[in-house]
């Protein structure tokens, strides 16, 4: 959903697991809806993390816990592997929320993340690591994600980061700009690259 | 220096450079399939565009089909509406588009390289992963998210960080029943799922070299399950022998001179890689995985690492992971029961493929107890299974040859792994869930999969 990026500040939701793949985000039988719904991924993410096989709630999974809630995903390292599927994106998107912190994105879903206005956070082992122990000995931890100053400061500690971010990228979340706006006004060096013989 | 192939094939396809950002980068061509793209033409529609260049995009539905009686009309009405709205969509947008029962449907990825569609040099994207299959053909190929679906139709480019290169070279020669996807499960438990993220690989040494097409387009296939964004090989005359004469492929004087140009590219002897990592062919045996992502395998006679081994941050999920799979650190798989054979998809439901798993039933008998499911990447490679006399052999020993899709390496249409049953699976996830809510995935080569149907245990192809 195209919303203005500035600054925010959360209490998170803790997902301390490596390797989470698109497939445990949102399950490959969802995929079939045809529109962009961001409710109905939402309600979806973790589909088989949050439900058991009978259809009851997993009370063990951090999504059912009412401690926990915010607008901040906190992730083990490698979040958001495998499948290209950016119903994904839409699912954390249509949960609520508007940043994921990890230590480390895999390439695709990042793009997908940055495209639909969730800021990916990646931040150092140590910093990820004293994270997780914040949140888990206070879940009301706030965590401060300031995109214009690309910092990320866990208010428990004091601990405060920088990211990166492209200039480009940054411009385009601090503005509800997309990508596709951006290619449509440049066409004419699309068609001069074409007319260069290179196609 | 931009020396490498990779740097080749980029640079030529870069339109600008965004000030302090990505790059504009032209895209030679663009696969759609039904379930990464609606929402792609959705947005066009809502900004009132039409595509930029029609001519450059294939449209083709492949996860949802059904395996059986593609004549009739889907039975799930979801998926009927996903692949119908497909067909909307390339009509509406003028766009080719091959159609369940077009003698040209199949999986894109085995569809686009065997019609000519997928060329050396070329610039190559689609909402899918596995899109890196198209590199083994010489190209630069990955995958995008819907977003950048849009912009390709809208724009016949995306904006894109030049990623990393990176070269990996396998060399010597490859043993008995060692297979292409056998050294892409060797790669991905060396570097893990993430280890590759950020690059680009180009697949290189004697062994790569040896390979088939079949065998390079399943090697390029896994790359991304390394995290890598894409993986390539460089066109040589294995490639232009595959090439030539397929359909969509250059003719006549055309054919000679893009052969010319497509001999140009290779790395230069002095280009420098991001990162360089080199193995031998002769460390690999056949492999399988033991947990629930692609980098959790071993060689087929090796034991589940034991739990000493494992980071301290990695433990949780290691458990969980061999929790779901039911197996315990420690423990061997040969000899494991298997509930479940697939042989197919994208990565190994090509011709060759279909020729290994035949070698091994030829005279054998599916055990009893094994639910085996042979779906063929496209129809043209069905055909070839006919022509061959491969169904023959493969009915003879108790198996039958499904119609062309997906199907069960996700599951998406109605082949689904039941709960709790352990399928050995020719696919590129065993992700849980993957291939149906609570299924138990082993990855393998066709060569394991077709030991596995015929003695119902995980069996070494070697000893067969």
């Amino acid at each position: 959903m195209k919303q203005k990026f500035d600054t925010i500040s959360s209490t998170c939701v803790p997902l301390p697991l490596e390797n989470v793949d698109t497939d445990q985000i949102i399950p490959a039988r969802f995929l079939k809806a045809t529109t962009r719904e961001e409710s109905f991924f939402g309600e979806n993410l973790f589909r088989d993390w949050r439900y058991n096989p009978d259809g009851s709630v997993n009370e063990d999974f951090v999504l059912n816990n009412p401690k926990y809630s915010g607008e901040i995903l906190v992730a083990g390292k490698n979040f958001g592997s495998g499948s290209s599927r950016e119903h994904a994106a839409w699912a954390i998107a249509g949960y609520g929320f508007r940043v994921v912190i990890s230590s480390f994105f895999a390439d695709i879903h990042k793009n997908n993340e940055l495209n639909n206005f969730v800021l990916p956070v990646v931040v150092s082992e140590p910093f990820l690591a004293s994270l997780f122990a914040s949140i888990e000995a206070d879940p009301k931890t706030i965590v401060e994600v300031d995109l214009p100053n690309q910092t990320v400061t866990n208010k428990a500690t004091g601990e405060s980061e920088r990211f990166e971010i492209n200039g480009y990228k940054k411009y385009c979340l601090m503005n509800a700009l997309d990508d596709i706006d951006f290619l449509l006004e440049n066409k004419d060096k699309t068609i001069a690259w074409e007319e260069a013989g290179k196609a | 220096m931009a020396n490498t192939l990779f740097d080749k094939i980029w640079d030529r396809h870069v339109v600008q450079h965004v000030d302090d950002g990505p790059e504009q980068l032209y895209i030679d061509r663009l696969y759609c399939h039904e379930v990464t793209s609606p929402q792609a033409f959705e947005g066009m529609r809502r900004r009132g565009i039409k595509c930029f260049r029609p001519g450059n995009i294939f449209c083709m539905p492949d996860h949802n089909t059904p395996t059986h009686d593609q004549d009739r009309p889907i039975e799930d009405p979801v998926s009927k509406t996903q692949v119908d709205t497909l067909a909307r969509n390339a009509e509406e947008f003028g766009l080719e588009h091959f159609g369940m029962m077009n003698p040209k449907n199949g999986i894109i990825h085995v569809v686009g390289p065997e019609r000519g569609l997928s060329l050396p040099g070329m610039t190559i994207v689609c909402g899918d992963s596995h899109t890196s299959t198209h590199g083994a053909m010489g190209a630069v190929a990955f995958g995008i998210g819907t977003s950048e679906v849009e912009m390709v139709l809208a724009s016949q480019c995306i904006l894109q960080q030049k990623p990393k290169s990176m070269r990996i070279n396998i060399e010597g020669k490859l043993g008995k029943d060692v297979t292409a996807k056998d050294v892409a499960l060797f790669l991905m438990s060396k570097l893990t799922t993430s280890g590759a993220t950020g690059y680009f690989v180009e697949y290189a040494g004697e062994a790569v070299r040896d390979l088939s097409m079949e065998g390079r387009l399943t090697l390029c296939n896994l790359s991304i399950e390394m995290g890598a964004r894409g993986g390539f090989i460089a066109p040589d005359d294995v490639t232009f022998e595959y090439i030539k004469g397929r359909e969509y492929a250059p003719k006549g004087e055309d054919w000679d001179k893009a052969v010319e140009y497509w001999k140009t590219l290779r790395s230069g002897d002095d280009a420098v890689f991001d990162k360089e990592l080199t193995f031998r062919a002769e460390d690999i045996e056949p492999f399988v995985t033991y947990g629930t992502n692609p980098g959790m395998g071993m060689g087929i006679t090796q034991t589940i690492p034991s739990l000493d081994t494992i980071p301290e941050a990695g433990k949780a999920s290691y458990l969980k992971s061999l929790d779901y799979m039911g197996f315990k650190p420690g423990q061997k798989l040969l000899g494991t029961p298997v509930d479940y054979v697939f042989l197919g998809a994208c990565t190994n439901g090509r011709i060759e493929d279909f020729r290994a798993f035949a070698s091994i039933a030829k005279g054998r008998r599916k055990a009893d107890g094994v639910t085996a499911w042979l779906v063929p990447g496209s129809w043209m490679v069905y055909d070839q299974i006919k022509e061959e006399g491969l169904d023959k052999t493969l009915e003879e020993a108790g198996f039958e040859i499904r119609q062309p899709g997906c199907s069960a390496c996700l599951a998406m249409n109605d082949d689904k792994i039941p709960a709790g049953k352990l399928a050995v699976s020719t696919s590129n996830r065993n992700f849980e869930g993957r291939q149906g809510p609570g299924a138990r995935t082993v990855l393998a080569s066709p060569l394991v999969a077709a030991a596995a149907a015929v003695t119902g245990v995980i069996t070494d192809p070697r000893t067969l």
